[in-house]
C-alpha cells in the first residue's frame, strides 16, 4: 500500500501533461502504480485521484472495470493462458489443465511461494501461433505442456532477465515533449 | 493460384527485420507520403484518401475519406488511433504496430493534417507490451528526428502524437468506448445518436478513429497515388488488406491479400496462403471475419472476400480474421467458448447485454455439462432473440437456399457486442442442431430420491 | 417535461394523478391546432405535436402516453441504458426499435409503442432485469411503489425461464450513514451515481467492475457523505438504495400523505409528508420548478424524526411554582401569562415588553402574534430574527429576485453565508446554473465557500470590509439584470458592513435585483407579516441588551432560543437573566424553556396547517399530517387565547380565519404557490457609519459560519442525523499557522473578550491571512463563546498548547 514514489509523482506529472484534461491520464497512471507495487493499492488510487483531480471512487470506479489492474497483490509472474477460439481449437484447455498441475494452483490462484498466479484470458491476438500464452504481457508462442514446464524453470531460476515482474509494462516509455497544442486547443475548456 | 504480381502495402516490410527503426523505415521511403501530403493542402489530403475509397479496416468498413468529410466544422479536433485489437480471432494490427510502427504514425500524423487536428492520440491494446515499446521508441525517435513534433519536417506544420494504452476490456475497440476509456472513465460506449464521434466525440470535441491498418495504408496511398490503389481489388473494394489466418489450416499467418476477388478457397487452400486444412481433414465450418460474425460453411468457399457478396449471405469480412474448424470440432464447445467471451466482455450498460450474455453463456455451460433440457434450445433462440430482434443475419441451413437474413443483425443494446453473442450460437445451432441435441440426450434425467428420515 | 406538477412515487417519475392529467389532456388533443413550430409526430396512430429537440419518451408523456423506463428521469442526463423504453420508430428509413429517452422527436416521425415488436423487447427487458433481481418484494421496502414490480406486472413474463442460480450478493452495505444499498436488488440504472455527480457534485459512489459483475461501491472507507444522499434512495426504481430512518419503517399502501413544504431551512422545499398511525415516516421531495427540481437536503428529509421525538418536545402547559416548572391546564397557564404581560404593561407600559422569535411560525401564526403585539400589548419590540440576520428594511425593502431569475441572471453576486450548509438546496439550483454557464458567480465572501470552485470570481474580504470589497467591484459588472444573493457572511461581523454593502450594490448596479439569503424556516413570512420591530421599537440584540440592565419586565419567546441562535452567547445569557418576566412559546424542550415562567406547548411542522413564504417571498401551503402530542396548540391559537385572557381579542377563532385576515386564503398559494412581493413603506436605513479598529499584529478577526448539521433540535433530536454533526474546527490560513508555529491539525487556545478554550486547528488557504473561521451553534465553546456583538468585528488570538 503506497502512494507514488517521487520518481514515479515525476513520471505521473509528466504523463498528466501529455492530455488536455488530467483525468485523461487515469489508465496509464493505474500502470504507474500497478508497476510500483506490482499491483494497484488503495492508496495509489487515493493519490492518483488527487493528482488528476477527480474523487478516488471514480479512480477505484474506472480501475476495476479494466482486467489487467490488480486490486490484491498477485504472482511475480502472471501467466495468461489464452483459451479463446483458435487457442482452444490448438488444444489450449488440455494445456491450461497442464499448467494447472505444474503450478499446483487452479485458475485464479497463486503460488504459495507467489511466483506465480494462474489465470485463463481472452484472445490475446496470438491467433497463429497457437495455443498462446501471455508472462506478464509477455508472448510464449505454441507452447506444448513441455515448453511450459521449462519455462517454469526458466522463470523460478531466474533465467528470464527478458520478462519483468509483474506491473511493468512497456519497458520502453514516450519520453516528455513539450505539447505545442495547447495554443491550437482553442474549443475546450476544463 | 492467388495473383502475386501486385504490390505489398501494408505488410511490404514484414520480412525487413529493422522496419521498425526509424533508419529502416526510411531507407526503404519512409516518411515521404507525408513530404507529399504536407506539400498539398489539407483538403487535398482529404480528396485523394477519399479517391481511393480506403474502406476502414477496423470492421465497419466506412471509407476513411469520406469519414473525415463528416467532420463537425469545429475546433478542436482530435485524431485517435484505434490500436485496441482484442476481437477474437485478430492480430493483424498488433503484427503491424510491432513491425511496421512508423507507419501506423505517418498514416496519423497525414491524417491530423489532412482534417486540421490539435492532437493524436494512439491507443494501444493493453496487453499488447511489445507494440508499446515499439511504438514508444519510434515516437521519441521521430520526435527527436523532427517528423512529429514542433515543426514537422522544418515547416510550420506541428503535431503532437501520444500514445496512450489500455488495460484489458474488449468493448473499448468501440470507437465510443474507446473515447470513454480516453478520457479516463469506465469504457462503456455511447450512444449513437448522438455521439457521433466525428460531432461530439474526444471531450465532446469533433473526432477522427480510424483503425491501425486504415491509417497505415494512407502513406502509401499519398505516395502512389489513389488511382494507383483503385487498380487493385475489386470492383466495389479496393486495394489490399491484411488477414489473420488462424484455426486448423496448414500455414496459419498474417496475409495481405487483394480486396474482393480473394476467395475464401484461396485462402485456405492456396499454398501461399493457408496451404490446406490441417492433417487434409475436411472443413466444417469457418468464420470469416471475427469472433463477431455469423459463421461460413464449405459452400461458401468460392466466395470472394467481397463485403458486397458476404453481407447478403448473412455474414460479415469485419476485422479479417478468418478461423478454420476442420470436421473433428466439437460445434457446441466452440459457440459456447465464443458466448462466453461476450458474456465476460459485456461492459454491462445494456440490460439485454448484460444479463442476455451470461444467462445465453450459463444456459451452453450447463448443457455442455450434460444437464440440457430438450427446450433449452427454443430458449436459447428467444433469449437471443431479445438480444437481436427478428431473423438473425446467417446462411441457411440447407445449402443453395437464401440466407435467413443479411447482415448486418438487429438490437436493443446500445452497441454490437451484445448481438456479436448470438452470432456463434445462431451459426452453430442452426446448422448443427443434432451436436446439441446429443449433449441433451446425455442428461441423465434420474429421478433424485429424497432419504426419509 | 409535463409542467402539470404532482408528486412522484420515489423513483417513478410520473405518477397516477399524473397519468390521468395527461389522459385528459390525451382526449382533448382529437383534432389538435399545430402550435408555432411544433413538431408533428404520429403517436400510435394519432397525430400529435411535440415541441422542437424534444425526447419522444416526454412527447409522448405529455399526449397520455407512458413509455415504461427506469434510468430516465427528467432531471438528470439521459443514458439510454436500461433499454426498457424501446419503441418502433420510423424516420423515413422502415421502423426500428429506438431508445424513447433518447430519440428527439423528429417531423412526420411514425412511433409505435404498443407493436408486437416493442412488446416484445420490453417484454425481454423486464425478463433480463428479473433474471438475477430476487424475488423478494413482500419483505422489501419498495414493495407497492416499485416500478419493477409494476411494469413487471404491467409488461413481463408470466413465468420465470430461469433454472438457474440467481447471483448472490453481500447485502445490504452501508453506502453512508444515512443509505444502505442492496447489491442484489440493484438494476444498474445509473440513477443514484449520476444525481451524485451531475446533482449534487458528490461523485462519491460509482460502478465498479463490469459486465454482469457490475455493481456500485463507495471508495473503501469512504462513504457517500453528501448533504444530498437521500435524494437517491428516492430516485432508486427498485428496493436497491434504502434509507435507514424509512427501512422497514412502513408499507407504501399503509401510508397516507399531505402535500407540505419544508421549513427546515428557508428554500422552501416542496415535500410529500407520509405518517403512518400517528407518526411521521417519511418526506418525499415533490418536483417543484420554480423551487426544489424534486430534491431535498437530508437534513430536511430525516428532521421529521424530531418531530416524532416526544421525549424533546413540550406537550403541556407549564408554570413556575416556587422555582419549579409544574405542569398545569392551559386556563392556568394563560391566566398566569396573561398576568405576567399585564402587570410589566401596567408598571412600565408596551415597551417593556419584548417579543422575540417566530420564524419558525406559519405565515398565519406570524400575523397572529404580530396582531397581539399591536393591537393587545402596545410593544413594538417584536422581531422574529436573532441578531443573527439584517434590517427588515433591507430584507423586505430591497427589489427581490426568484431562484430562476438568479439561475438565469447574466452575473449572481454572493455576499451571504456558504449557501451549501445554509440553504442546501439553493447551492443545487445554483451550482447547476453556474456549471451550464446560464449565469456566472461573483463571490464577496470573507472565506472559501462551497461555491467558490464554480465562481469566475471569489472576492475575500476581511471582516468589516463588506462595503469596501462591494464598492470594489460595481466597475467590473457591467451587464444590468445583476441578481444579489444577500445574507449574513459571518455572525463575528456586524449587520451594518452587510447593509453598507447592500446599499452600494443597490444604487451602483443598473436594474439589481436582490434573493435572500437569511436561513432559518419562515423567516421571511414572519418578517412579511410584522414581526419586526416597530417604529423605535427595539431589535432581538437591542432587548437583550436592555433586559441584561434589567430594562425588560417581560420577554416572549416565540420558537426561539437565544441561547442556541444569538451570535454573542453571553449577551444571549445575561439578556435570559435579566428580564423581569418569560414567557416560552415552544413546541422542543430548550435552554429558553428550562428557565421560563411560563412555558406554552406548541404545534410543531406537520402538526398544523398553514402558508410559509421562502427566499423569494414564495407562499406555498404547509400541511397538517399528524396530530400534537399531549395538549400543545398552533402557535396562532395560542395568541388568540392570550389575547381573550388579556381582555382582548383578535378576532380568530379558527385558522380560516387568520388566513382570510393574512390574505392567505385563495388558491394562489396551492402548488408551486405564489410570489408575493412585500410592501414595505419604511425607510431605507442609512448608510451606517462604522470605524473598525485595526487588528493588533497577534490578533486574528474571526469569521463565524453554519454547519448544516448543528447543534440545533432537528439535528439533536434525529437519530439519524445528530451523529453528523463534525467536531469544531478552526480554519486558519497557513501562513498564519506557520508564523504561529502551530502544525495542521494540532491544537490551539483560542482567546476572545469573554472566553478561552482549547480547539483543533486546519490549514486552509480558503481562509484570508489574518482571519479565522469558527463554526457557530456546534458545541458548548464555539464561535459564540468569542463573538463580540457590542463591538463591530471580533478579533482572538490563537497561541500553541504544549
Ligand atoms: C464491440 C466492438 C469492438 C470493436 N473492436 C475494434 C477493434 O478492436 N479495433 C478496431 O479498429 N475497431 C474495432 N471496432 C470498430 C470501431 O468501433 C470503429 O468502427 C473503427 O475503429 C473505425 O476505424 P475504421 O473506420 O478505420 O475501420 C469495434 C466495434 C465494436 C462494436
Ligand atoms: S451492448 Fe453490451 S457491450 Fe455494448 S454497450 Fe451495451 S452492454 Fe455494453
Ligand atoms: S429509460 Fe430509455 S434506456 Fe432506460
Amino acid at each position: 500500500m503506497a502512494r507514488l514514489s517521487a520518481n514515479n509523482l515525476a513520471t505521473a506529472q509528466a504523463i498528466i501533461a501529455r492530455y488536455p484534461k488530467p483525468r485523461s491520464a487515469l489508465v496509464p497512471l493505474c500502470h504507474l502504480a500497478q508497476e510500483q507495487d506490482g499491483y494497484l493499492s488503495n492508496d495509489a488510487m487515493a493519490h492518483i485521484a488527487e493528482l488528476i483531480g477527480c474523487t478516488p471512487a471514480e479512480v477505484y470506479g474506472t480501475a476495476s472495470f479494466y482486467e489487467m489492474f490488480k486490486l490484491h497483490p498477485c504472482g511475480k509472474y502472471l501467466v495468461g493462458v489464452c483459451t479463446n477460439i483458435s487457442c482452444m481449437l490448438e488444444g489450449a484447455y488440455e494445456l491450461l489443465e497442464h499448467c494447472e498441475k505444474t503450478l499446483g494452483v487452479e485458475v485464479g490462484g497463486t503460488t504459495a511461494d507467489g511466483m506465480f498466479t494462474l489465470e485463463e484470458v481472452e484472445c490475446s491476438a496470438a491467433c497463429t501461433v497457437a495455443p498462446a500464452v501471455q508472462v506478464n504481457y509477455r508472448y510464449q508462442e505454441r507452447v506444448t505442456p513441455q515448453a511450459f514446464d521449462e519455462l517454469v524453470t526458466e522463470l523460478r531460476a531466474g533465467r528470464r532477465d527478458d520478462i519483468p515482474p509483474h506491473g511493468v509494462l512497456a519497458k520502453v516509455r514516450q519520453v516528455p515533449t513539450d505539447r505545442w497544442a495547447d495554443s491550437a486547443r482553442s474549443g475546450d475548456k476544463p | 493460384m492467388i495473383r502475386t504480381d501486385i504490390p505489398k502495402i501494408v505488410s511490404r516490410r514484414f520480412d525487413q527485420p529493422d522496419a521498425h527503426t526509424l533508419d529502416g523505415y526510411l531507407r526503404t521511403g519512409g516518411y515521404e507520403g507525408l513530404r507529399k501530403a504536407l506539400a498539398m493542402t489539407p483538403d487535398e489530403v482529404v480528396e485523394v484518401v477519399s479517391g481511393a475509397t480506403l474502406q476502414g479496416r477496423g470492421g465497419a468498413g466506412f471509407p476513411a475519406g469520406n469519414k473525415w468529410k463528416l467532420l463537425a466544422d469545429k475546433f478542436p479536433r482530435w485524431i485517435v488511433v484505434n490500436g485496441d485489437e482484442s476481437e477474437p480471432g485478430t492480430h493483424k494490427d498488433r503484427t503491424l504496430m510491432e513491425r511496421d510502427p512508423h507507419m501506423v504514425i505517418e498514416g496519423a500524423l497525414i491524417t491530423a493534417y489532412a482534417c486540421k487536428a490539435s492532437q493524436v492520440f494512439l491507443y494501444v491494446r493493453g496487453e499488447m507490451a511489445h507494440a508499446q515499446e515499439r511504438i514508444a521508441q519510434a515516437l521519441n525517435d521521430a520526435y527527436a528526428a523532427g517528423y512529429v513534433g514542433k515543426n514537422i519536417l522544418g515547416g510550420p506544420w506541428s503535431m503532437d502524437v501520444t500514445l496512450h494504452w489500455g488495460a484489458g476490456a474488449y468493448i473499448v475497440g468501440d470507437e465510443t468506448a474507446l473515447l470513454e476509456s480516453l478520457e479516463g472513465k469506465r469504457g462503456m460506449p455511447r450512444p449513437k445518436p448522438p455521439f457521433f464521434p466525428a460531432a461530439i466525440g474526444l471531450y465532446h470535441n469533433p473526432t477522427i478513429v480510424n483503425n491501425a491498418e486504415t491509417l497505415a495504408t494512407i502513406p502509401w496511398i499519398i505516395d502512389n497515388g489513389f488511382e494507383a490503389f483503385a487498380a487493385l481489388g475489386s470492383e466495389k473494394s479496393n486495394g489490399t488488406k491484411l488477414i489473420a489466418l488462424s484455426g486448423h489450416v496448414k500455414k496459419p499467418g498474417t496475409y495481405e491479400i487483394e480486396c474482393g476477388v480473394v476467395t475464401f478457397r484461396d485462402v485456405f487452400y492456396d499454398p501461399l496462403l493457408g496451404g490446406g486444412i490441417r492433417d487434409d481433414n475436411e472443413l466444417k465450418a469457418f468464420i470469416p471475419g471475427g469472433g463477431s460474425s455469423p459463421w461460413l460453411f464449405p459452400e461458401h468457399l468460392d466466395m470472394p472476400m467481397e463485403a458486397s457478396l458476404v453481407g447478403p449471405a448473412g455474414a460479415m469480412l469485419g476485422s479479417g480474421a478468418i478461423v478454420a474448424m476442420d470436421e473433428t470440432t466439437d460445434m457446441v464447445r466452440a459457440a459456447w467458448r465464443l458466448v462466453r467471451f461476450y458474456a465476460k466482455e459485456s461492459c454491462g450498460k445494456c440490460t439485454p447485454c448484460r444479463e442476455g450474455t451470461s444467462w445465453l453463456e450459463t444456459i451452453m455451460a450447463r448443457i455442455l455439462a450434460g444437464h440440457g433440457r430438450p427446450r433449452d434450445l427454443d430458449l436459447l433462440l428467444d433469449v437471443s432473440d431479445n438480444i437481436s430482434p427478428g431473423p438473425f443475419p446467417g446462411p441457411n441451413v440447407t445449402p443453395g437456399e437464401p440466407a435467413y437474413a443479411p447482415f448486418p443483425y438487429k438490437k436493443t443494446t446500445i452497441c454490437d457486442l451484445g448481438p456479436s453473442v448470438v452470432s456463434p450460437l445462431m451459426s452453430a445451432l442452426r446448422r448443427f442442431r443434432p451436436e446439441f441435441d446429443a449433449y441433451i440426450a446425455r442428461n441423465p434425467r434420474k429421478l433424485i430420491e429424497v432419504a426419509s428420515v | 417535461m409535463s409542467d402539470e406538477k404532482t408528486v412522484p412515487e420515489s423513483g417513478e417519475d410520473v405518477t397516477e394523478k399524473d397519468n390521468e392529467l395527461t389522459q385528459e389532456a390525451h382526449e382533448q388533443e382529437v383534432a389538435p391546432t399545430p402550435p408555432p413550430d411544433g413538431v408533428a409526430v404520429t403517436l400510435n396512430g394519432t397525430q400529435i405535436y411535440a415541441d422542437k429537440g424534444e425526447l419522444l419518451i416526454e412527447a409522448a408523456q405529455r399526449h397520455g402516453v407512458h413509455i415504461p423506463r427506469f434510468c430516465y428521469h427528467e432531471r438528470l442526463r439521459p443514458v439510454g441504458m436500461c433499454r426498457m423504453c424501446l419503441v418502433e420508430v420510423d424516420t423515413g428509413r422502415g421502423a426500428m426499435l429506438s431508445p424513447a429517452c433518447l430519440v428527439e422527436c423528429t417531423p412526420d416521425m411514425k412511433v409505435e409503442t404498443d407493436s408486437e415488436k416493442s412488446r416484445k423487447a420490453q417484454d425481454g427487458v423486464i425478463e433480463f432485469l428479473l433474471v438475477n433481481h430476487p424475488l423478494d418484494c413482500p419483505v422489501c421496502d419498495k414493495g407497492g411503489e416499485c416500478p419493477l414490480q409494476d411494469n413487471t406486472i404491467a409488461f413481463g413474463p408470466g413465468e420465470t425461464r430461469m433454472v438457474e442460480e440467481k447471483r448472490h450478493r453481500e447485502k445490504p452495505i452501508p453506502l453512508s450513514d444515512l443509505v444502505l444499498l442492496d447489491r442484489e436488488r440493484c438494476i444498474l440504472c445509473d440513477r443514484c451515481t449520476r444525481f451524485a455527480g451531475e446533482v449534487a457534485g458528490d461523485p462519491l459512489i460509482s460502478f465498479i467492475k463490469r459486465g454482469v459483475e457490475t455493481e456500485i461501491n463507495t471508495f473503501p472507507d469512504d462513504p457517500f457523505a453528501s448533504y444530498f444522499s437521500g435524494n437517491t434512495v428516492q430516485l432508486c426504481p427498485v428496493g436497491a438504495l434504502t434509507a435507514k430512518p424509512y427501512r422497514f419503517a412502513a408499507r407504501p399502501w399503509d401510508l397516507d400523505q399531505a402535500e407540505s413544504t419544508c421549513m427546515t431551512c428557508a428554500v422552501g422545499c416542496r415535500i410529500e409528508v407520509q405518517s403512518q398511525s400517528r407518526e411521521l415516516t417519511r418526506y418525499l421531495g415533490v418536483d417543484s420548478d420554480p423551487v426544489n427540481h424534486g430534491w431535498l437536503c437530508d437534513k430536511g428529509r430525516f428532521s421529521y424524526e424530531a418531530v416524532n421525538n416526544t421525549a424533546t418536545r413540550v406537550t403541556a402547559p407549564m408554570v413556575r411554582k416556587h422555582g419549579e416548572l409544574v405542569e398545569v391546564g392551559w386556563g392556568e397557564a394563560l391566566a398566569a401569562a396573561a398576568k405576567g404581560l399585564s402587570d410589566a404593561i401596567g408598571r412600565h407600559g408596551g415597551g417593556s415588553v419584548g417579543i422575540i422569535g417566530g420564524s419558525r411560525l406559519t405565515n398565519e401564526d406570524a400575523f397572529a402574534w404580530a396582531k397581539l403585539a399591536r393591537d393587545v400589548l402596545k410593544t413594538p419590540n417584536v422581531d422574529a430574527q436573532l441578531d443573527d440576520g439584517l434590517p427588515a428594511s433591507i430584507v423586505l425593502g430591497l427589489p427581490r429576485a426568484t431562484i430562476d431569475e438568479a439561475c438565469a441572471a447574466p452575473v449572481v453576486i454572493t455576499l451571504a453565508p456558504d449557501i451549501k450548509q445554509e440553504l442546501p438546496v439553493l447551492y443545487l439550483r445554483l451550482r447547476e446554473a453556474f456549471l451550464n454557464g446560464t449565469s456566472k458567480l461573483i463571490e464577496l465572501t470573507p472565506a472559501a465557500t462551497s461555491l467558490t470552485p464554480y465562481a469566475t470570481a471569489s472576492h475575500p474580504y476581511r471582516p468589516g470590509e463588506a462595503g469596501a470589497a462591494a464598492a470594489a467591484i460595481v466597475e467590473q459588472v457591467t451587464d444590468a439584470g445583476a441578481v444579489v444573493i444577500l445574507g449574513r457572511p459571518s455572525t463575528a461581523e456586524a449587520a451594518n458592513f452587510v447593509t453598507e454593502a447592500a446599499l452600494v450594490l443597490a444604487a451602483k448596479l443598473p436594474g439589481v435585483k436582490f434573493l435572500s439569503a437569511l436561513r432559518r424556516g419562515n423567516v421571511h413570512g414572519a418578517l412579511a407579516y410584522g414581526l419586526y420591530p416597530g417604529t423605535d421599537g427595539m431589535d432581538t440584540g437591542a432587548m437583550l441588551r436592555a433586559s441584561a440592565n434589567g430594562k425588560l419586565a417581560a420577554l416572549v419567546l416565540l420558537g426561539a432560543d437565544p441561547a442556541g441562535d444569538v451570535p454573542d452567547a453571553s449577551l444571549a445569557q445575561r439578556g435570559l437573566a435579566g428580564a423581569g418576566f418569560t414567557i416560552a412559546v415552544d413546541s422542543a424542550q430548550s435552554s429558553a424553556t428550562a428557565r421560563a415562567d411560563v412555558v406554552l406547548p406548541a404545534a410543531a411542522f406537520a402538526e398544523k396547517s398553514g402558508t410559509t413564504t421562502n427566499i423569494e417571498g414564495r407562499v406555498t401551503r404547509v400541511g397538517q399530517k399528524v396530530t400534537p402530542p399531549g395538549v400543545a396548540w398552533p402557535d396562532w391559537m395560542i395568541a388568540a387565547e392570550l389575547a381573550f385572557a388579556m381582555g382582548g381579542d383578535l378576532g380568530f377563532e379558527t385558522i380560516d380565519d387568520v388566513a382570510a385576515a393574512a390574505g392567505t386564503d385563495d388558491d394562489s398559494v396551492a402548488g408551486d404557490g405564489a410570489v408575493i412581493a412585500p410592501t414595505w413603506s419604511g425607510a431605507m436605513p442609512p448608510t451606517p457609519e462604522i470605524n473598525i479598529p485595526a487588528a493588533d499584529a497577534y490578533s486574528l478577526r474571526l469569521v463565524s459560519g453554519r454547519m448544516l448539521y448543528d447543534d440545533g433540535w432537528s439535528v439533536k433530536c434525529s437519530p439519524s442525523l445528530s451523529n453528523l454533526a463534525k467536531p469544531v474546527v478552526m480554519r486558519v490560513n497557513p501562513r498564519d499557522l506557520d508564523r504561529l508555529g502551530v502544525a495542521t491539525g494540532g491544537q490551539v487556545r483560542v482567546s476572545g473578550a469573554h472566553a478561552n478554550f482549547v480547539v483543533n486547528v486546519h490549514a486552509d488557504t480558503g481562509v484570508p491571512a489574518g482571519s479565522a473561521w469558527l463554526p457557530v451553534n456546534v458545541a458548548a465553546d464555539d464561535a459564540r463563546s468569542l463573538i463580540d456583538a457590542s463591538g463591530p468585528v471580533t478579533d482572538v488570538r490563537i497561541e500553541n498548547v504544549q
